[in-house]
């Protein structure tokens, strides 16, 4: 047998799980009603794919996870959708969800069953997609996608099996290793296949489960492929082994590091229950549509683990269980220890959901104030992350979160051990739980505003940057019409004609350059813009498949979620922005010549030689009267701008430019009707 | 069927600050018997008068800072202080001194902190301190331990009653304590010449009549409150342990100027009082494992100090205060490694 370590903490509870394994697992009979609920676990919201009134087979698709989160879901019986909508689900709120209500038909009838025994020879991206597909997810936890867990990109060297099932009251794990341990260990051989045949495979077992220990060993005995040995890992009982930390310390002596994967370790984790639902998805093409589930508890007369279809209806099993209502004190979904108060049982079960415990008065603490902290200790001794419970709980009563920090709140596991022992009856845990929501709360608060900072800044540059941009177009111009006036002044002077016809050509060219700049400096911006995007984006899908790994909680991913799709947007945005920028680009250059830049800066030189020429050949009167013209035209636009400014500076220039022109057109019009006089 | 929303976890350890104070007071009962027998009614009389007061001052300060008082009362807190100053003080001392001594103990060093789990200090230590520095004639006067009176056997309750009631004492009945003898008897002799002329060494076991078995007695109901998990042996060992490596370091085979034996230190005096019912008040020790092993050890070294070099012939109750000062620094420099972290950090440091 394996050599085991010794972990820190720790507390020994009464187990009660003997009253819940004096028979074998045992199927229920069909409830006439499931709903199976869109949103299995934590944040992840799976998308219908049939519609009201549409009959289903059992096993068929009926929803599809959004890409990369969340598992699809199936019919777990055949018959007919009849609804759509919110209803209550199994979670502390009580809060109603998405589910699909089916009807059952009694029929029971399967799609047809796609089955791979041979899976070792499909390719592992195609089982991957299969086990997806199939609604494999993770029955000990919360309920993580098995699929994205087994598509480990690092290289795996054990392959851990969590057998521990440390809560008290569960024995849905320990009856399927006493019944079913053979396809058990059929799927640790797919997982194992999937990440690449690690050197290890051990089961990590508390000794308070001989046998289940005895059919593991005779089903590892019995395996004809010994090549890939199985190993056992035993250690003595004690809450809460079954930690994925713990176990990886216990079975390897290593510590995961503060916030790291198990993959960084080149472990991956997977539940007994997990494994046999793998088993059952590949081998005999059943999707997840049920689970084995633990009743017990004082309040139900029949104790014993059943097969569940997930969307049973809680009272459907409490019922079945002969639950006495009066005895009922609480209901209590998961272990006495991490558990979940149900605030009703008018719910449907979920992939999750591992247990029910129908407790009576005597199985429940009872509500008593909490006394002053004693600083007695018990809660550090028992901490199996050896954090300081009393400190953290000082911290966390003056929410002094630096301090909470510095004292390693997030490195708690929420185990409950400390509240469990606190002779003053002090509820421990849930003062971490709220000062981890609180401390999240604020960074998410503070990523959102840094986000909002950013875009005002990147705002501010793009105004700034249009400033700088009209600026310097102004200059240009200015630049080309005092050459323009030079060179008429020159003419006047009665010096060469074509000196102002070369200034026009000059200013047209640095009026037209001063245009150009924009679009190449628009589609630099863009594409800018969208690299940088495209990097945020990154960011954002990585933290939020990190934070689903861990199993963060729901208003956490809702979080990461939103500044995923915030930031899908911005790169979709900016991407559009660039096509209709290339489409005007080449409209524009399709019909001029090879170089589109230079296209527009050529017209206007052929415009501005055009319009020298003409003026050459003009008369004196008949120029003053084309320049009459020009100005009259230049007015009305000036006009026209200044009906629609808004600004008020730009207004001022903008009524003080007209008035120059105005005075100039008077001027030239009092000449030129002096012309027009003879005189 | 709509249920109360509540936490995990849903189930809860037997153990209860109540329950915990409940075991310490079950625990004291022995070495109660042994004084009681040793040294007559004077203990019973201190029990009655100082749990009467401390009730009182309790139930009032409560009152006065607005608090459930039956909430408070019921948690033994006050009881415990009170049983552990009555066992401290001389029996047969003056009535005042122990209402002195006990409210002093609850309304300073407990309530004005904000009541159970806030003093700083241990109160019962505190309410000691105080009379002891206030009144050292009447604490220095113990009664004869049974096996030096003459007719075998102390006075009874009504003599006993009044001279609690007046203060004036009983003739005859008072002596010196062995810590006290030693400290002020040795000089000039040679230890073993010393015990060899005073009866209450001569005639004793360990380690002074009397005094070994109240000392033996305090040791029982100790381990009895480690067997029952109430507090870990880390505070206690080391304090034994350091005060026992300390006489052996000074022990110089029992010349004129000798700091006492081992067994003097260990079996007289408040030594086992201090060591299982004192320090291991967890309020005002240190925290964690580590640190209750180095308060432990420091208060052992201060109890030797006080009482080879200091003026009083006891030292613990001074010492345990030093040590409840020392406790908060002890705690910054022992936190625990936590899961996955390289090393641990100190309590002032700030997160990341
Ligand atoms: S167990 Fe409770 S009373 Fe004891 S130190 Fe921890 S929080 Fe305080
Ligand atoms: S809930 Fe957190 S602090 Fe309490 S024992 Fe578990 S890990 Fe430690």
């Amino acid at each position: 047998m394996r050599k085991v370590w010794q972990t820190p903490g720790g507390i020994h509870p009464a187990e009660n799980k003997l009253q819940s394994v004096q028979q074998p697992i045992q199927p229920l009979p069909l409830p006439p009603r499931l709903w199976v609920a869109l949103n299995q676990h934590a944040g992840a919201v799976a998308k219908p794919l049939v519609a009201v009134g549409e009959r289903v087979l059992k096993g068929q698709m009926i929803a599809r996870p959004q890409p990369d989160s969340g598992t699809a879901l199936h019919a777990p019986s055949s018959g007919t959708v009849v609804a759509i909508g919110p209803h209550p689900i199994a979670h502390p709120s009580g809060l109603p969800a998405d589910c699909i209500e089916i009807v059952c038909d009694g029929l029971e009838q399967w799609i047809d069953r796609d089955r791979h025994p041979d899976y070792r020879s499909l390719p592992r991206s195609e089982l991957l997609v299969m086990i997806s597909e199939r609604g494999v997810a993770g029955l000990g936890g919360a309920g993580f996608p098995t699929a994205i867990k087994l598509a480990s990109d690092r290289p795996i060297e054990l392959l851990l099996i969590n057998a521990t099932e440390c809560e008290p009251y569960i024995t849905a794990d320990d009856s399927l290793l006493r019944e079913r341990a053979e396809q058990m260990l059929v799927g640790i051989d797919i997982a194992s296949y999937l990440l690449g045949d690690p050197a290890e495979r051990v089961i990590g077992i508390e000794d308070n489960k001989p046998e289940a220990i005895a059919a593991l060993r005779t089903a590892i005995a019995a395996r004809s492929d010994k090549a890939a040995a199985i190993e056992l890992a035993i250690f003595p009982t004690k809450y809460p082994s079954g930690g994925e930390k713990q176990l990886i310390q216990i079975v390897t002596g290593r510590e995961l590091p503060s916030g790291a994967l198990p993959a960084e370790l080149g472990i991956v984790c997977q539940n007994v229950g997990t494994l046999y639902a793998l088993k059952r998805a590949i081998v005999d093409g059943e999707p997840l549509i049920s689970r084995i589930t633990t009743v017990t508890g004082k309040a139900c007369l029949r104790n014993g683990n059943y097969e569940t279809l997930i969307g049973t209806p809680v009272s459907a099993l409490l019922g079945h269980n002969q639950l006495q209502p009066q005895r009922l004190a609480r209901l209590i979904m998961g272990g006495p220890m991490m558990g979940v108060a149900l605030p009703s049982s008018e719910l449907p079960t979920v992939k999750t959901s591992n247990c029910f415990i129908a407790a009576d008065a005597s199985e429940v603490a009872p509500e008593q104030p909490a006394q002053p902290c004693i600083r007695c200790g018990l809660c550090a001794e028992a901490c199996p992350a050896s954090l300081l419970p009393q400190q953290l709980y000082w911290h966390a009563q003056s929410q002094q979160h630096e301090k909470l920090e510095a004292h390693n709140l997030f490195d708690c596991i929420e185990c409950g051990a400390c509240s469990y022992v606190c002779p003053s009856n002090i509820p421990l845990v849930q003062y971490f739980r709220a000062g981890k929501g609180e401390i999240r709360q604020q960074r998410a608060e503070k990523a959102k505003s840094d986000f909002a900072r950013e875009r005002f800044e990147f705002r501010q540059q793009r105004l700034e940057q249009q400033e700088r941009d009209k600026q310097a177009k102004r200059e240009a111009r200015k630049l080309a019409a005092e050459q323009a006036k030079a060179a008429q002044a020159q003419g006047d002077n009665g010096a060469a004609e074509d000196n102002s016809a070369a200034a026009l050509i000059a200013a047209a060219q640095a009026r037209a350059a001063a245009r150009m700049a924009s679009p190449q400096q628009q589609r630099d911006k863009l594409t800018r813009a969208i690299t940088s995007s495209r990097a945020r984006l990154q960011a954002a899908e990585d933290k939020l498949t990190q934070a689903q790994h861990d199993g963060a909680d729901h208003s956490q991913l809702q979080a990461l979620q939103a500044a995923q799709a915030a930031a899908a947007q911005k790169l979709q945005l900016a991407e559009q922005k660039l096509a209709e920028l290339a489409a005007t680009d080449s409209a524009s250059s399709s019909d001029a010549s090879a170089a589109p830049e230079l296209d527009a800066a050529s017209r206007a030189i052929a415009k501005a030689r055009d319009s020298a020429a003409a003026r050459e050949a003009m008369s004196p009167s008949e120029k003053m009267a084309s320049d009459l013209a020009a100005l009259d035209k230049r007015l009305a636009k000036l006009q026209e701008k200044l009906e629609l400014c808004e600004d008020s500076e730009q207004r001022q220039l903008l009524e003080s430019s007209a008035a120059k022109l105005q005075a100039k057109r008077d001027a030239l019009h009092t000449s030129s009707q002096g012309d027009q006089h003879g005189i | 069927m709509v249920f109360k929303p509540v936490s995990s976890p849903h189930r809860h350890g037997a153990l209860s600050t109540a329950r915990v104070m409940q075991w310490v007071l079950l625990a004291l009962i022995p070495g109660i018997a042994v004084l009681t027998w040793q040294f007559g009614w004077g203990t019973l009389i201190n029990i009655a008068i100082a749990t009467v007061t401390a009730l009182l001052c309790e139930a009032a300060a409560l009152s006065l800072r607005g608090r459930p008082v039956g909430f408070y009362l019921r948690d033994y807190s006050a009881a415990v202080t009170a049983l552990l100053l009555a066992v401290a003080l001389p029996p047969l001392a003056p009535w005042w001194l122990v209402v002195i001594a006990t409210a002093s103990a609850v309304l300073i060093a407990k309530q004005v902190y904000g009541g159970l789990g806030y003093n700083p200090f241990n109160p019962a230590m505190v309410g000691y301190v105080v009379v002891l520095i206030s009144f050292p004639l009447q604490m220095s006067s113990w009664p004869t331990p049974l096996g030096l009176l003459s007719d075998a056997s102390q006075p009874s309750l009504g003599p006993s009653l009044a001279a609690v009631a007046t203060g004036t004492g009983i003739d005859g009945w008072s002596g010196a304590t062995p810590l006290d003898l030693f400290k002020h008897g040795v000089n000039g002799q040679l230890v073993s010449d010393f015990v060899a002329a005073q009866p209450l060494f001569s005639q004793a076991l360990l380690a002074g009549l009397g005094w070994e078995w109240v000392n033996l007695a305090f040791l029982a109901g100790g381990v009895l409150l480690l067997a029952k998990g109430i507090f870990t042996w880390h505070a206690p060992v080391a304090m034994l342990g350091s005060l026992a490596l300390m006489a052996l370091l000074f022990w110089d085979g029992g010349s004129s100027h000798s700091g006492g034996s081992l067994l003097l230190h260990l079996f007289s005096g408040a030594t086992m009082l201090g060591a299982f019912f004192i320090i291991t008040d967890p309020v005002s020790s240190a925290v964690s494992t580590r640190g209750r092993l180095i308060y432990g050890a420091l208060i052992g070294v201060l109890i030797y100090l006080i009482r080879v070099w200091g003026n009083y012939p006891d030292g613990v109750a001074f010492a345990v205060l030093l040590g409840n000062f020392a406790a908060p620094f002890i705690d910054n420099y022992t936190l625990p490694r936590s899961y996955g972290h390289s090393r641990a950090r100190r309590a002032t440091e700030q997160s990341k």
